[in-house]
């Protein structure tokens, strides 16, 4: 295949799995926010891993050095990824590795269930993954007759209470130590009904469970947080050991990976190993990370594959404005800040991709205008929070904003007339384009003081206003206008002849604006 | 068109707009300035913030120190390319059956004897100070990375020399080919309410043991 791209430009193909809202956010945020329990277990661990990852980022003297090249080489990966892909797969195939493409979900969990059945077996131990969350793999292969053991803690303690993944991080946050507790106990085989809820206790009860399974499993499959172009190395980040049991101990070890993990250089991972753990955890490094490239003769599984997953990427790379999502490192640190997240939970958004950063990418992997995750890009404050956190600088207020105006446009486009939103729009267009106008519409709050009534409070606007009051109610609006009260005060014949200029009462002192100036000049050298 | 041509394809598509490739900014530090103590200071800091044993010994006394982390073990595994004169003092007690028993090529220990061994001894490729990780790349001295995983508590050997101060200049002794293990104190989890808890699937015990040469 040769290295240009000669074809028709083709339309994007959107990704399917376990990517979409399972109603709209607004929906599902409002039952969330009920749950008192979710909401103080995720008030405390937001807490605790914000304060964390503040203390181990502010070690470092060269952070924001650090970030910048994070961002040039996500850049320069997404710029360069045919060429890198292809000078991968040279690399791991000529180590002994087998590269497989799946173009979505279903391609790529009919090739993991394939590869599983030629090894004869009919149960796996799988690593945390996110993609293999993304396709539904578990479940895929629960209906082929194959058990997939989860062996990272929180996602054993989610599989077994039949639940859902909440935090890319941390999937089982939304869950207390007592609740895990329970679960042990009611799903977990031979467990101490003594069992206490000291989190070193469940570690314990956790790590007996599966032993057994690691030492004998003959298959498992991994997800990858790097792979390295130049070398043909994948790399799996983790805490537990449970990652490195499941990448040495098996003959047979098969990875899924999105596309868009690829690093160019060895060099490369100085950064990243820099920027994720701080990020996630908020630890300085950590506790294992494991990096294999191919086979290695007589050293861990013999029988090596890799899924490289495209469903939806390569439509989100098309996206000019979002294509930097794909940036993403999986490190958490945009929900962990979110405001929004840690009143509502992951649940609420539907998608693997959870907070702010799935706000953008499950919208972008599945087209804005699928309708199941159009309400995604409205699950924000867009308070910024987000942007500042992200290791990699994903600037995740612009990508929501232009998410949303594609969705407006997108709507538009199905509809003949124009919608009250258009309406609304033009008026203020017309009301704000000249003070003439303005004043013609201020003339008519005395109709808003009417609306109010004695109480001062507007409770209910109509049409799509309503959203607005659903939550709030509004005051009711002055009796004059500031424009009205400055003519008044200052063209009024009666005016005082000592005025000592334009400078209405309560407007502060003029210094206070000056000294700010400051920040704007030219800089000073030292 | 087969899966591997149409999503390259794809992607060639998604980028027809040929974004510009930038020059990566590598000022960020990528070495530093550290004296040997110092290095080992900042090093064992942070082993003992993961929850990690640490002692520093010069050479001579190494076989002594091993002596007395291994006392009371029952058995304990060795890669084979790691000096055996460094058990001199270690096997000195042992009145009945060799306690230690080594994973050689042609001699592997299965995953069942390395979960019966109550400790294995290995050594390290090069560590960074500055987020107290310690790197094995399945060098003779290390052996295989099974070997330091299956076994309940990992004594590490890290020979002063092999430390640097930050990542890149760790990054830059290593072949990105060889089959790595990189570890920041014991296995530890913060699954349940973001408490840490030091010890799930990997050894819940590791001892570092620093050279000076």
């Amino acid at each position: 295949m040769s290295g240009t791209f000669l074809g028709m430009p083709s339309l994007p193909v959107f990704g399917i799995g376990n990517l979409h809202e399972h109603e709209p956010f607004p929906k599902a945020a409002r039952r969330e926010l009920g749950n008192t329990q979710l909401r103080a277990n995720l008030g405390h661990a937001t807490r605790t891993i914000r304060d964390k990852r503040l203390a181990v980022v502010s070690e470092l003297p060269d952070w924001e050095e650090l970030r910048d090249a994070g961002r040039a080489i996500k850049e320069s990966v997404m710029a360069r990824l045919p060429e890198l892909l292809e000078q991968f797969e040279a690399n791991f195939t000529a180590r002994g590795g087998t590269i497989h493409w799946a173009r979505d979900a279903g391609e790529a969990n009919a090739i993991v269930a394939d590869l599983i059945r030629e090894q004869g077996a009919d149960e796996v131990v799988k690593v945390k993954s996110m993609a293999t969350q993304e396709i539904g793999l578990n479940e895929y292969l629960e209906e082929q007759g194959i058990a997939a053991f989860e062996t990272d803690l929180a996602e054993l303690i989610v599989q077994l209470d039949h639940d859902k993944p909440s935090h890319i991080l941390v999937p089982a946050i939304h869950k207390n130590r007592s609740q895990v507790r329970d679960i042990f106990l009611r799903e977990m085989e031979g467990v101490d009904p003594e069992l206490t809820n000291e989190p070193a206790r469940l570690a314990a009860a956790a790590r007996a469970h599966l032993r057994r399974k690691f030492l004998s499993a003959k298959v498992a499959v991994s997800g990858a947080n790097f792979a390295l172009a130049d070398s043909g190395t994948l790399a799996v980040v983790e805490s537990e050991g449970n990652g490195r049991m499941c990448l040495t101990l098996p003959e047979t070890l098969i990875t899924v990976m999105g596309v868009e993990k690829l690093l160019p250089a060895w060099e490369d991972l100085e950064v990243f190993m820099q920027l994720l753990p701080r990020s996630s955890t908020g630890e300085r490094m950590n506790p294992y990370t494991s990096l294999w490239t191919g086979v290695t003769p007589d050293d861990g599984p013999q029988n090596v594959h890799l899924v490289l997953l495209d469903n939806g990427r390569s439509a989100a790379l098309a996206d000019e404005m979002g294509r930097s999502a794909l940036h993403c490192i999986r490190c958490s640190a945009c929900m962990n800040v979110c405001p929004v997240y840690e009143r509502t939970g992951g649940h609420a958004y539907g998608s693997t991709y959870p907070g702010p950063i799935g706000a953008i990418l499950s919208p972008l992997l599945t087209g804005i205008t699928a309708e199941e995750n159009n309400s995604l890009p409205y699950a924000s404050s867009l308070c910024g929070a987000c942007y500042d956190a992200c290791p990699v600088k994903i600037n995740i207020p612009d990508i929501l904003v232009h998410l949303r105006g594609e969705d407006v446009d997108s709507k538009r486009g199905k509809k003949k007339l124009p919608s009250q939103m258009d309406l609304g729009m033009k008026a203020a267009s017309w009301a704000l384009s000249s003070g003439k106008h303005l004043g013609l519409v201020e003339k008519a709050l005395p109709l808003g003081r009417l609306a109010a009534g004695p109480d001062k409070k507007i409770t209910k606007l109509p049409g799509i206003a309503a959203g607005w009051t659903q939550s709030r109610d509004i005051p009711a609006p002055p009796a004059q206008s500031f424009r009205q009260w400055w003519d008044k005060e200052h063209q009024a014949p009666a005016a005082p002849a000592d005025a000592t200029g334009p400078e209405a009462p309560g407007a502060g002192a003029p210094g206070t604006i000056e000294t700010s100036n400051g920040s704007t000049g030219p800089k000073e050298n030292p | 068109m087969n899966a591997r041509a149409e999503i390259l394809d794809r992607i060639r598509s998604a980028l027809r707009d040929a974004p510009a490739v930038p020059e990566v900014p590598r000022d960020y530090r990528r070495s530093a300035e550290h004296g040997q103590e110092e290095l080992i200071e900042l090093l064992t800091d942070r082993l003992l913030d993961y929850k990690a044993n640490v002692f520093v010994e010069d050479a001579a006394a190494v076989p002594q120190r091993l002596a007395a982390l291994l006392e009371g073990t029952v058995r304990y595994a060795v890669p084979h390319g790691l000096d055996q004169a460094l058990f001199a003092a270690a096997d000195v007690h042992d009145g009945g059956p060799a306690r230690r028993v080594t994973d050689a090529p042609g001699h592997r220990l299965g995953v069942g004897e390395l979960d019966a061994v109550d400790a294995v001894v290995t050594g390290s490729a090069v560590a960074v100070a500055e987020t107290g990780t310690i790197i094995l790349d399945a060098g003779p001295d290390q052996g295989r990375r099974v070997i330091s995983l299956v076994p309940d508590r990992h004594i590490c050997l890290v020979r002063a020399g092999d430390i640097t101060a930050i990542l890149p200049e760790a990054l830059r002794r290593l072949d990105g080919t060889r089959p790595q293990t990189w570890i920041s104190g014991p296995s530890a989890t913060s699954d349940i309410e973001l408490e840490r808890v030091e010890g799930v699937h990997g050894p819940r015990t590791l001892d570092v043991v620093i050279v000076r040469e």
